[in-house]
């Protein structure tokens, strides 16, 4: 790990690949988070409101 | 009176229907789950530490660059020397427009270059050094324009130096007491002497480095050094860590600004430019965070979540209901 | 005399009680009851997985701290000469990135939900004061790592400081200002701001959904 990382350069942008891991996890994450079923534990309503 | 906020509550989930939910559990879990995550990040990853450069080091790795800095800041003419407050005022430091707070601040950390970085240390060096002594009185006693002959006529000299045995030779000519100033200052500097007066600056209990980093920022060795690890700001810097280690992304936006017009350029435009890019993007990433913070009263900003979808997912289950009830 | 209640005025107590105690202790009881800061149920909405990042920030937060704790115990030249230091260190070092990610996807969460709804804004605002806080903390912890990444930092950022004037207060080069800072005042400051923020939280309760009935948006 502390071998220089690997850089990527599309135009302005300078990245590296583990900084780009990074940012492109959280995307993915965030849209698992969107998608996944939760588990609702009982659906009971106790009518306490 | 008005109504309690518990009561509120009440009221805005009256017909709402509740489900258990264990809210301490999920925060057990969640830190059962991220601590064994960060255990395991640790475990496999480590974290990095690459050792720090000593003025030593510079002066081992490359003479020829620390007895240029040297001779720089006698001279004036290096970055510090010319910075401006909160160092010195001999410089403008960054405006835009009439807006200059590195100038109305004032000196509160006073740095005079040519004094704290060449002459100080060499006085210093010179008890028991009776050459040495003799030259920087030679220097100290020479009119300003003899000095800036000599310096003038070192530094030219200086840019086809030789470097033997960690030693600087140059052409021949008159530079004065300069180069047994220089060549003093160097050895110093090559045993870690330097480091030790820089640091300790006559104390003993010392906790603040700005001497001596200030020196290595002056030179070419520590710049070098941070280009080979993507640091400098010019590469998103801000964003990266040594060694393949993820560093911190969350400052993207900050560091993005100066990679980009106007900041990257030298004219610019409405008075922003490379030249004044910190003081510009401060300004502007101030104004960019109290714009975050104040979305709620942002028209248009704080409706963008209702014109896209993204919500009618999250809450799915719900929109559902209410269609098959209404 | 209540002889079952002994610490607390009998009832009926007047409007304006002269008592600060007691007003505060209502003022509690009306704004946050007990059963608001530890209910046992939830909006049946409150099912997604977008709900958790709030929580796992907190969870990676509490690690920040105690892996903190035991670098501060030890010094800061612990973890550069001792493996189990090292070791902690990149707990720490990890625990901050994973904060970081979850509190960044915490905010798009509720940026998306529009969470400042209802009387909410002041929870987000001091959501984004702490995330900005949180920014400074870590830029003194980078500071205060005592290697060559810190050094050039420091060397960095001190121009930004300095071309805004702070410079002259906030030296980024000296270790000792900002070690104490990263140590103590700051996470002094996240930690105050985070119990503030949960008991916004819970004395709100979660916002409804966009556009759900008996809501003016």
């Amino acid at each position: 790990m502390d071998s220089p990382a690997t850089y990527l350069h599309w135009g302005f942008i300078l990245i590296s690949v583990p900084n780009l891991l990074v940012i492109a996890g959280m995307l993915v994450l965030f849209a698992v988070a969107l998608v996944a079923p939760f588990p609702h534990g009982a659906e009971a309503d106790d009518g306490r409101h | 009176m008005n109504k309690s906020i518990a009561e509120t509550q009440e009221e805005y989930y009256r017909g709402v229907r509740m489900v258990p939910y264990d809210l301490l559990k999920e925060l057990v879990l969640a830190l059962v789950g991220v601590g064994v995550l960060t255990v395991g990040l640790a475990v496999i990853f480590s974290s990095p530490d690459v050792p720090p450069v000593t003025i030593a080091a510079w002066a081992q790795n490359d003479p020829a660059d620390f007895v240029t800095t040297a001779t720089g800041e006698l001279a004036g003419a290096t970055t510090s020397a010319g910075y401006g407050n909160p160092y010195n005022t001999n410089g403008p430091g960054q405006a835009w427009g009439p807006i200059a707070p590195q100038k109305w601040f004032g000196t509160r950390i006073p740095i005079d270059s040519a004094s704290t970085f060449v002459i100080q240390p060499l006085q210093r060096a010179s008890l028991g050094n009776a050459d040495l002594g003799t030259a920087v009185t030679a220097w100290q006693a020479a009119k300003p324009d003899q000095q800036t002959t000599w310096l003038d006529a070192y530094t030219k000299a200086l840019a086809g130096a030789t470097v033997k045995d960690g030693k600087v030779s140059v052409a021949a000519g008159d530079y004065g007491p300069l180069p047994v100033m220089m060549s003093s200052l160097l050895g110093v500097a090559q045993s870690g002497g330097l480091d030790g007066l820089l640091v300790i600056n006559g104390r003993f209990y010392q906790t603040d480095y700005t001497q001596a980093l200030v020196f290595m920022g002056d030179g070419g060795y520590l710049a070098g050094l941070a280009a080979q690890a993507k640091l400098t700001g010019s590469q998103w810097g801000m964003m990266n860590e040594t060694g393949s280690y993820p560093g911190q992304t969350w400052l993207w936006l900050y560091t993005m600004w100066y990679q980009v017009f106007p900041f990257n350029s030298s004219s610019g435009m409405i008075g922003l430019n490379a030249g004044n890019a910190d003081l510009g993007i401060i300004i502007l990433m101030t104004v960019l965070t109290g714009a975050l913070a104040l979305v709620p009263l942002i028209p248009i900003l704080r409706d963008i979540p209702r014109w896209l979808p993204i919500h009618r997912l999250i809450w799915r289950s719900y929109y559902a209901s209410k269609r098959t009830t209404a | 005399m209540d002889a079952t209640k002994p610490l607390i005025a009998p009832a009926p107590v007047s409007d304006k009680p002269q008592s600060w105690t007691l007003r505060v202790r209502q003022m509690i009881d009306r704004g946050l009851p007990i059963d608001h800061l530890l209910p046992d149920r939830q909006p049946y909405y409150v099912g997604s997985w977008v709900y958790v990042f709030g929580v796992v920030t907190i969870a990676a937060l509490a690690w920040v701290i105690v892996s903190g704790v035991v670098l501060s115990f030890m010094g800061p030249q612990w973890w550069h000469d001792s493996g189990v230091g090292r070791f902690f260190n990149s707990l720490h070092y990890w625990s901050v990135q994973l904060f970081f990610i979850f509190m960044v996807l915490h905010l798009w969460g509720q940026y998306f939900m529009a969470g400042w709804r209802h009387g909410r804004a002041a929870t987000w605002m001091i959501g984004v004061v702490i995330f900005g806080i949180s920014i400074l903390t870590a830029f003194t912890g980078y500071l205060s790592q005592q290697n060559f990444d810190a050094q050039f930092i420091a060397l960095n950022a001190k121009d930004a400081m300095n071309g805004a004037g702070i410079g002259a207060f906030f030296n980024v080069l000296n270790f000792g200002q900002m070690y104490g800072l990263h140590v103590m005042l700051l996470p002094i400051g996240v930690t105050f701001l985070v119990v503030v923020h949960i008991v916004m939280v819970r004395m709100r309760g979660v916002v409804k959904p966009i556009d759900a009935e008996g809501t003016a948006r």
